[in-house]
């Protein structure tokens, strides 16, 4: 991010060093993670040390250190998905990828993150890729879920001849 | 919009939005909560809108996207007034026939109706499915009614009656001895008397005071804070503004999960209009009184919902708790008097000073007055919010409301208070749920996270679950909390995976103890109460863990086995192929051969239970 | 002064004081490891938990953060105390087995055995360091990052600690004196934070005496003369 970009992230909220956890998940709206030279340049400008900055960002779910995929695979693992099931649906994500939790696939394809409770627990176990809802989840269901996002990716990647 | 600098024209205003309303008037509603939005309400309202758009310019009838209703269950779901007639699971394909019959015809389409689960009746109309009828819903009540991006719909409901009143005809310390009276507890998890810690608030010398709206919500389960901010958010507001009044505070918070997308639109346009309106901001309705509210946005960790993490949190610093050896009544937000509520405990205020405190005092039971909103989710057929007079029975709840259980299994327990609460068992049932009886059993209110659990859901993997949530997001600031719950987890996880003993028990009523005596805040404090409450009631569930080495809910991977049935396998060989560690092997048959029933073999199996779902015979048994 | 009682022997607190120090001042012994005078309590080991009895009400509280009040009763050897005291050892002890401070306490304790899975880790979590270095010294190199049970005290980003001066008071504070310090000729690095500076020679004995680094910021903070570092401080005086 550039420091002009940085600059209207912090003057958005004049500047107050409290709305510090505002400011980092804008950042991370925009970049979909925390890049370290951004927070070095949040922390010059606000005065604030690095030793804190990196504290908080740590600290929060909402926060993430390294890149993600190109897709967000959320699986809810709330106490109403849990007991129907949602560990075997994780479980079972992990088998086809091979990432656990936080982690990103080797083509970058993929992040699987899981949350407590996506409000949607009638629905439960619920899946969230790239904000799209998907309901009453199982084993299953896994593969052919994921599928769709899988080809999605070969397509593009084989449009700009890397594939 | 003009300001209205006086309670009369507040009554102006709202008398001219009635005037202009005509409640015998077509109007199509469509439930735009999450739990719809997620099964498509969006489709439906453009396919409404198009219908509308083709066939019914400028004839007056309305189409109004509400917040949730509670039977999400049901989604998305459609309300067509004045008949209020109840579609459930709309298609936007069925946007042109109801449209057609319904709003033009006054039909009543069949296929779209609620079926009543037992007698197969379909029922027209929101009040008479059974979820709803033993509900009463005064805080939830017009989630459905309005669109809570348009202030004008709040105040067509009464909204800000109750602030008129309290600013221009109560004192502050008669609208604190109302909320006294009424005996409104806090609904956000420990049930403190709100009017106390408002009186205590007002009476702390201090010139600058702040307030603040709680509504992280970081129950795993649990979603009514989320459903109040997005479906009627004045609500909270009205609730908040009054507070203020009362404890002279002149500046608050509200602090909203990032989860929480639509919540934050939402709230953040109810303040806007609020201030645009002079309900908010300088010289409230010409009252002299000035208070406003800006927004604080959760990153995402349990533990900051606790009130000194959260004050810590809006100051820009990490959300860990600290010692409150003075009350942050005296000293919290900028070391300054605050008052923290919750969601609901605010949106609970403008009743108590409509209604009156007598009133309010009739519904509940002697110690809990009022209603509670309890997400009711997991092994229930009405999945949903529900909103109940206090002391209702866990029984009315679960079954009368809830349903019961789906695919004829067995009830087994209820769990409430979230990772801070209990498993409560069948034995139990009738329990009146209130503060003080839900503390005696060993379980909390909470926030009012409900989760029905059934025969196949087990216990010890319940308390695994919540520890491994607790240990995630404990501050980690504490050994006690840290280590404890870190190592009630491997405990557990033990016991799950087969290397239980008995030892592993008394160790985790020993940790559990320590845990809950030495810790800093309320998470450490009260961590345990999933692991002693369910070792407590479901003891014999344990043993069966750790002498048998089985789960009788069949939940716990490592401990069961799968087992393909002779006799019954037709040798289809689908098993086979969704078994990704190629455990199973068999000769499939063909349209020549008879092929040869299937096998796991036991070590390789990683006990997926693909085989077992995919079996469409069931052949495949667990163990 | 404000009096009060810590097991039946009358005791003064100061004014915003806690009932560890005053313990401590009056020769009573209540084992803790994340409390130093130097720095504002925290509250993170639990281990300096007591009973406190006020208005006829019994509760646990850690000593350190509990300030002190008039007429209140302290109790720091009931039953109670000394079972969660032993647990938080044997915890920690799971925690860092190698430490041999906590070795020691355990021992002294009766723990024979740790019942739970031994970890590697060295680091008690007490923060000590990060708040001497943010409070007293003002470098704000270090802290703790995530939570739960994956925090861990480390510089940011895992890196280098480069806000760190190499002062090595985080080295003194340490309770278990994991964080090590290592000079070689001009060069002192602080081990833990991967931190190595160069240092200041003394004008009149030679002698490396203070990272270049600390001196330049000392300085710089307190408007120091350009030629004020140039002696040793045994030279200087
Ligand atoms: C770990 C922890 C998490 C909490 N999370 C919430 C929360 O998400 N929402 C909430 O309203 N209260 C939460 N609380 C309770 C608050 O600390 C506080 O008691 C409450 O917001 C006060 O409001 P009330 O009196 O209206 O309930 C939490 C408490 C703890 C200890
Ligand atoms: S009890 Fe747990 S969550 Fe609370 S302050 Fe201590 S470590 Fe943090
Ligand atoms: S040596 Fe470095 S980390 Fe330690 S106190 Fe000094 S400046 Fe801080
Ligand atoms: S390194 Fe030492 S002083 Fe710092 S937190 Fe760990 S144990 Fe405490
Ligand atoms: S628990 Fe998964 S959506 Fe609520
Ligand atoms: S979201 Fe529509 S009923 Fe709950
Ligand atoms: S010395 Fe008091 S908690 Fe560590």
């Amino acid at each position: 991010m550039t420091h002009s970009e940085i600059e209207a992230i912090t003057e958005r909220y004049e500047n107050r060093e409290s709305a510090i956890l505002s400011m980092l998940q804008d950042i991370q709206a925009k970049e979909k993670y925390l890049p370290q030279e951004a927070l070095e340049r949040l922390g010059e400008k606000l005065g604030i040390p690095m030793n804190k900055i990196y504290r908080i960002a740590t600290f929060y779910r909402a926060f993430s250190l390294t890149p993600k995929g190109q897709h967000e695979v959320c699986v809810c693992i709330g106490t109403a998905c849990h007991v129907r099931g949602a560990q075997r649906v994780v479980d079972q994500i992990n088998l086809e990828l091979g990432i656990r939790p936080g982690e990103t696939t080797k083509d970058r394809n993929f992040t699987l993150e899981t949350v407590n409770c996506l409000g949607v627990c009638a629905a439960g176990p619920v899946a969230a890729i790239d904000g799209q809802y998907f309901g009453k989840m199982s084993p299953a269901k896994v593969g052919g879920t994921l599928k769709k996002f899988r080809s999605d990716k070969k397509k593009k990647e084989g449009a700009n001849g890397k594939a | 919009m003009a300001r209205l600098s006086s309670p009369q024209e507040l009554g102006k205003y709202r008398d001219e939005i009635l005037s202009k309303r005509n409640p015998d008037q077509p109007l199509i509603t469509v439930c735009g909560g999450t739990g719809c939005h997620a099964s498509g309400c969006h489709a439906v309202v453009d396919a409404f809108r198009k219908v509308l758009q083709e066939k019914a310019k400028g004839n007056g009838i309305g189409l109004r996207v509400t917040g949730c209703h509670g039977f999400c269950e049901r989604g998305p779901l459609v309300v067509i007034h004045p008949k209020m007639v109840l579609y459930q699971k709309v298609k936007p394909e069925d946007a042109p026939a109801i449209f057609q019959e319904t709003v033009l015809n006054g039909k009543v389409l069949e296929n779209l109706l609620y079926e009543h689960p037992a007698t197969g009746e379909k029922i027209a109309t929101e009040e008479k499915v059974p979820f709803y009828q033993k509900q009463r819903r005064i805080i939830l009540g017009n989630n459905g009614n309005i669109d809570p991006t348009q202030i004008e719909d709040y105040l067509a409901v009464g909204g800000y009656r109750a602030l008129a009143k309290a600013l221009f005809s109560m004192k502050p310390e008669e609208i604190i001895g109302e909320v006294k009276k009424a005996n409104l507890r806090g609904r956000g998890g420990g049930g403190f008397p709100a009017g106390l810690k408002w009186e205590q608030c007002r009476n702390a010398p201090s010139d600058i005071k702040y307030l603040v709206c709680n509504a992280d919500e970081g129950d795993p389960g649990a979603y009514m804070d989320r459903s109040l901010l997005e479906g009627n958010p004045h609500s909270a507001l009205e609730g908040m503004i009054i507070g203020a009044y009362a404890i002279g505070s002149h500046e608050g918070y509200i602090f909203v999960r990032h989860e929480y997308p639509l919540a934050l639109e939402n709230i953040g346009i109810a303040i806007q209009q609020a201030r645009e309106l002079g309900l908010l901001g300088r010289d409230i309705l010409g009252s002299g009184f000035h208070f406003d509210i800006k927004i604080s946005r959760g990153g995402g960790a349990f533990v900051a919902g606790e009130s000194t993490a959260l004050m810590a949190t809006i100051e820009g610093n990490v959300g860990e708790p600290r010692a409150k050896h003075i009350h942050t009544v005296v000293s919290g937000l900028h070391d300054k008097p605050t008052n923290l509520n919750n969601v609901e405990t605010w949106a609970n205020v403008p009743v108590i000073i409509n209604e009156g405190a007598d009133w309010y005092g009739r519904i509940g039971t002697e110690g809990s007055k009022g209603t509670k909103i309890f997400s009711l989710v997991g092994k229930v057929n009405n999945t949903g919010l529900v909103e109940v007079p206090m002391g209702m029975s866990l029984r009315e709840i679960v079954y009368d409301i809830g349903g019961g259980i789906p695919g004829g299994k067995r009830f087994k327990a209820v769990q409430t208070g979230g990772p801070s609460g209990g498993c409560i068992p069948e034995s139990m049932i009738d329990l009146p749920v209130d503060f003080d009886r839900l503390t005696e059993v060993g379980s909390m209110m909470g926030s009012g996270g409900m989760i029905v659990m059934d025969e196949s859901t087990c216990m010890v993997d319940v308390a695994k679950y919540f520890m491994n949530f607790l240990k995630d997001e404990s501050c980690g600031k504490c050994t006690s909390c840290r280590e404890g719950t870190k190592r009630m987890y491997e405990l557990l996880a033990d016991i799950t995976e087969g290397r239980g003993t008995m030892d592993h028990l008394c160790l985790l009523e020993d940790l559990g103890w320590v845990t809950a005596e030495a810790s800093l805040c309320a998470l450490g404090g009260t961590a345990p109460n999933p692991v002693l409450s369910t070792i407590r009631y479901f003891r014999d569930e344990y043993k069966e863990h750790i002498i048998n080495k089985q789960c009788p809910a069949k939940v716990c991977r490592q401990l069961l086995q799968y087992r393909i049935l002779s006799d019954v396998c037709t040798s289809c060989g689908r098993c086979s192929k969704v078994c990704s560690v190629k455990a199973i092997t068999g000769k499939q048959k063909t349209k020549k051969e008879k092929g040869e029933p299937f096998e796991i073999d036991a070590e390789k199996c990683i006990r997926c239970g693909m085989c077992f779902e995919s079996c469409k015979f069931e052949a495949i048994e667990v163990q | 002064m404000i009096p009060f009682s810590i097991d039946g022997q009358p005791v003064e607190g100061r004014e915003g004081g806690n009932i560890l120090e005053t313990a401590l001042d009056a020769g009573i012994e209540i084992p803790h490891l994340c409390f130093n005078e130097s720095v504002k309590p925290y509250g993170a080991c639990r281990l300096c938990l007591v009973e406190v009895v006020r208005n006829g009400k019994s509760r646990m509280a850690a000593s350190c953060t509990h300030p002190v009040q008039k007429g209140m009763e302290v109790f720091t050897r009931t039953e109670k105390v000394l079972r969660a005291r032993k647990m938080i050892t044997e915890l920690i002890l799971a925690m860092c087995p190698g430490d041999k401070l906590i070795q020691e306490m355990a021992k002294g304790m009766g723990i024979d055995e740790v019942r739970f899975k031994k970890e590697e880790k060295d680091c008690i979590l007490c923060g000590l360091c990060a708040r001497v270095c943010d409070e007293v010294v003002g470098a704000n190199a270090i802290h703790f990052a995530f939570r739960g049970d994956r925090r861990e005290m480390i510089p940011p980003f895992q890196g280098e600690a480069t806000n760190c001066i190499a002062c090595g008071a985080c080295v003194v504070v340490c309770p278990v004196d994991v964080i090590r310090m290592k000079e070689e000729g001009d060069e002192r690095t602080i081990i833990r934070w991967k931190r190595t500076l160069k240092m200041k020679s003394c004008k009149v004995c030679g002698n490396y005496f203070a990272p270049w680094f600390q001196l330049e910021k000392f300085k710089e903070k307190a408007k120091l003369p350009k030629d004020f570092y140039d002696l040793c401080y045994t030279c200087r005086s």
